[in-house]
């Protein structure tokens, strides 16, 4: 398997905050890595120093070969990397349609509006939203946002997509539905790191696991592995988890 | 063409007409109609558009009128000297748009404010260059008669009115206006997508300072004199924006509209309340805010057209 | 000694400059209102004075016990009945507004006082004082201490009083407060009269130091915006910081390239601050 996104030594430290320390890891064409660990660990840190939003103070990021580390957000984003927001960032007034047709329209220069717009409506339709393309976001529901959220990440035709909590505030048809898109979403050969706090997302949708506490990383492998991992247990699973899950067998 | 494009292009062209139907009176506020139309244009790309409340319009527009006063002085034909005002303001504004447009709300407001009372200190300072606090004379650039030169004037105004609102047009269609509508309402966002917001609000600086800095070139040589204090006047800041939210942001037509109307109640105060007019302005300015917040347009079939958004 | 001596200035002149500003700072922190009609306010503070000196012989000092609750309330009106109903609006309403009271206010003064400076002067005259080369007026000296006095009443205001606790925490956190059970409403009107008692607090000081015309209010205001972005918004501490520093910036810089490019030198120091420390010396991050 060879390796897309690689991260060296990456720290991030918010005066006097470590955010993030030393953390090295690999992600692999075409995986599902799962991002876990309790709040305040430093996963969306993590996420906004490779995507360029908040620069690493110290460590390097390679992404498909280049070095990205002191890319701007919009630089990365052209570069194939994408990304959902864990509090939906829709453009408000446009319409869904206008939404993804943005997202088509600035990652790939060369495109024209036209053009954007109809490959927008192809994305909507592949997240379920086809019938609301003509509403303007402010009027949808969560679900429904954090769906067009997916389908302006898509519409970038992204190499790597990191999903932040895209199931936090769902109820769990909407959890049914959204793994539903991610399972398509990998098999499509999209490479996708996740962070999520529900187990049995992770379990059913990711082939690695990675654990984050305090800033670092305390575990990355199998996930029948990561979950049995005592440090891990410790610190974010906790008892009762790791002995359902023992039970389990 | 939309609708309200064809509308806007059709008042524009009556604007035109003015010239058959009065005296130096008429050319004279026709004149400045139209400059304070393109001042209203102008901020609206970037105070309309992209949802950045610049306060920057009389730094521009002061600097146009001396790139062009001076540049008269040296022989330059007015032509030239006035297209050197254009390329010269916009190459400045974009520069120093890529600094300044990195500040959001009430500090970008402030910074471009600021501007004014840099350059103007600047230009004041600079007295071999500019005449300093005594000001500049500036030759003048035709020569048959009072009314053949206010005709010109007017023309070469209502010239550039046209000029910049066509430019507006194309902007607000093409693929810049709809990322700088992309920036107004979510700028994070906007950036996440690829959109290289940095470069996008530049050019959109630059351009609401072309034509300002031109219109500013055309003043200097209309009235054959400028002085610091006269043409870096916050009120020149000012004014476009009352005009904007009269009229109604983010409408092309509707801030022309609201330019039109402004000059007219101007007008109005102006010859009847002279000692008190600038508190009537206030007042004015008062009476709009609170009670017609989306300006003039949004009277039109009870919707309104753009929010003013958190900006 | 020269440097000495434009130290001593930068020092007086700083707390002065602290003084002009804090009301400014309070409003714009506290609020999130940039107060456009604030120059205008020490104008009409510096009028009250010379008026209530020329006219009817009333010393600044008593004038300043007058001024506060006078423009108090003024401020407090203001706020309850205009300012009010934008204060969710965006950045340009709220200037707008401001922009537009102030043009009512300061045409007015113009209107009643004429555009001519006026001086108070005091007689008898205070003289200066002089101290191994150091010269420091009288009149200034003793306004310095007055700015000073005024700023710790305010420090002590909202460190110790139930009122102060209040606006502090809606300057912190605006939603956090409204949990917690403070009246945001009325914090806000008593903040924006704070303020203005403040700044009509200033004028009186001013009156006794420089010219009173309408012309200077922009003038005011320009130093009240350099301080706040220099020293950060809505505390005494960043206002006194901003002060010493801008007055330490401008005296240097008169001394080395003229008294002239003394105001441009404070906005250009204005624009290097709002590009690389937004926040101010002493301030706070992330608020816009």
């Amino acid at each position: 398997m060879s390796e897309i996104l690689h991260l060296s030594n990456v720290s991030r430290h918010f005066s006097g905050l470590q955010a993030l320390r030393d953390v090295t890891i690999s992600v692999n064409k075409g995986e599902v890595l799962g991002l876990i660990g309790p709040n305040g660990a430093g996963k969306t840190t993590l996420v906004n120093t490779i995507c360029g939003v908040t620069p690493a103070s110290s460590g390097v990021v390679t992404f498909d070969g280049k070095d990205i580390t002191w890319v701007k957000t919009y630089q990365a984003a052209r570069l194939g990397l994408s990304r959902t927001f864990q509090i939906v960032q829709p453009f408000a007034e446009f319409t869904a349609l206008d939404n993804v047709a943005a997202a088509a329209l600035f990652s790939h220069p060369g495109e024209s509006l036209k053009s954007a717009r109809e490959e927008a409506r192809a994305h909507l339709a592949f997240v379920g939203l086809d019938a609301q393309a003509n509403q303007s976001a402010a009027t949808l529901t969560l679900a429904m946002r954090k769906r067009l959220e997916l389908a302006k990440a898509l519409a970038m035709k992204p190499k790597l997509l990191f999903l932040d909590e895209v199931n936090a505030g769902l109820n769990s048809a909407e959890v049914e539905r959204a793994t539903k898109l991610i399972h398509q979403l990998a098999a499509g050969g999209i490479t996708i790191v996740m962070i999520e706090h529900l187990m049995r997302v992770v379990l059913n949708v990711c082939t690695r696991i990675a654990v984050l506490h305090n800033g670092q990383l305390i575990a990355d492998g199998q996930p029948r592995d990561v979950i049995k991992n005592p440090a891990v247990v410790d610190a974010y699973l906790g008892q009762q988890y790791a002995q359902r899950n023992a039970a389990r067998g | 063409m939309t609708r309200v494009n064809l509308a806007l292009l059709i008042l524009i062209a009556c604007v035109a007409s003015l010239p058959l139907f009065g005296g130096a009176y008429a050319l004279r506020v026709g004149t400045i109609a139209c400059m304070y139309a393109i001042f209203a244009l102008s901020w609206n790309i970037v105070g309309g558009f992209a949802g950045y409340p610049s306060f920057a319009t009389a730094a521009f527009f002061g600097f146009g009128a001396y790139a062009t006063g001076i540049l008269l002085n040296k022989g330059v034909p007015l032509s030239v000297a006035v297209i050197g005002s254009l390329v010269m303001c916009f190459l400045l504004a974009t520069a120093l748009g890529t600094v300044l447009l990195r500040l959001r709300g009430h500090y970008f407001a402030i910074a471009s404010l600021s501007l004014v009372e840099v350059f103007r200190e600047l230009v004041n300072n600079a007295t071999d260059l500019t005449g300093g606090g005594m000001g500049l004379n500036i030759p003048l650039a035709s020569g048959s008669g009072i009314l053949a030169d206010a005709t010109f004037f007017f023309y070469a105004m209502w010239g550039l009115l046209l000029i910049t609102a066509v430019v507006v047009m194309i902007v607000s269609a093409s693929k810049l206006g709809f990322g700088l509508n992309c920036i107004r309402q979510n700028e994070t966002a906007s950036n996440m997508v690829g959109l290289n917001s940095t470069l996008y609000k530049s050019v959109a600086f630059g351009l609401s300072a072309c034509f300002v800095g031109t219109a500013g070139g055309i003043y200097a040589a209309w009235v054959h004199y400028i002085d610091p204090s006269d043409v870096f006047d916050i009120l020149y800041s000012v004014k476009p924006i009352v005009m904007a939210l009269m009229g109604g942001l983010g409408s092309p037509l509707g801030v022309v509209c609201g330019a039109f109307v402004y000059l007219g109640l101007e007008e109005v105060v102006w010859r009847n309340y002279i000692q008190i007019h600038s508190g009537v302005l206030g007042v004015l300015i008062i009476m709009l805010l609170l009670f017609l917040p989306h300006g003039l347009i949004s009277l039109r079939s009870g919707m309104f057209w753009r929010k003013a958004k958190h900006v | 000694m020269l440097a000495v001596q434009v130290l001593i200035n930068a020092l007086v002149l700083g707390c002065l400059y602290a003084c002009i500003a804090i009301g400014f700072s309070l409003v714009w922190g506290v609020l999130n209102v940039i107060n456009l009609i604030h120059g205008s306010f020490i104008v009409l503070g510096a009028y009250l004075a010379w008026s209530a000196y020329q006219w009817l012989g009333i010393s600044p000092w008593y004038t300043l016990v007058i001024a506060a609750p006078l423009f108090f309330a003024f401020g407090y009106l203001l706020q309850q009945l205009l300012l009010n109903r934008v204060i969710s609006a965006p950045v340009l309403v709220t200037l707008t507004l401001t922009f537009g009271l102030d043009l009512i206010l300061n045409n007015a003064m113009i209107y009643y006082f004429k555009a001519d400076y006026r001086k108070l002067t005091l007689s008898p005259p205070t003289g200066s004082i002089s101290l191994f080369d150091v010269v420091v007026p009288v009149d200034r000296l003793i306004a310095t201490a007055s700015a000073l006095a005024l700023t710790g009443l305010l420090y002590l205001l909202l460190r110790r009083s139930k009122v102060g606790r209040a606006i502090v925490a809606v300057r912190l956190d605006r939603d956090a407060a409204v949990l917690m059970g403070v009246d945001v409403k009325s914090i806000y009107a008593i903040a924006f009269g704070l303020g203005a008692a403040l700044a009509g607090c200033a004028g009186v000081l001013m009156a006794l130091i420089f010219p009173i015309s309408p012309l200077t209010s922009s003038a005011y205001l320009g130093k009240a915006f350099v301080v706040c972005v220099l020293g950060g918004l809505g505390s005494v501490s960043g206002a006194l910081a901003g002060g010493l520093l801008l007055a330490l910036v401008e005296g240097i810089g008169s001394t080395l390239i003229g008294p002239a490019h003394a105001t441009t030198l404070s906005f250009v120091l204005l624009i290097i601050f709002l590009v690389v420390r937004p926040q101010g010396l002493l301030g706070r991050k992330g608020f816009e």
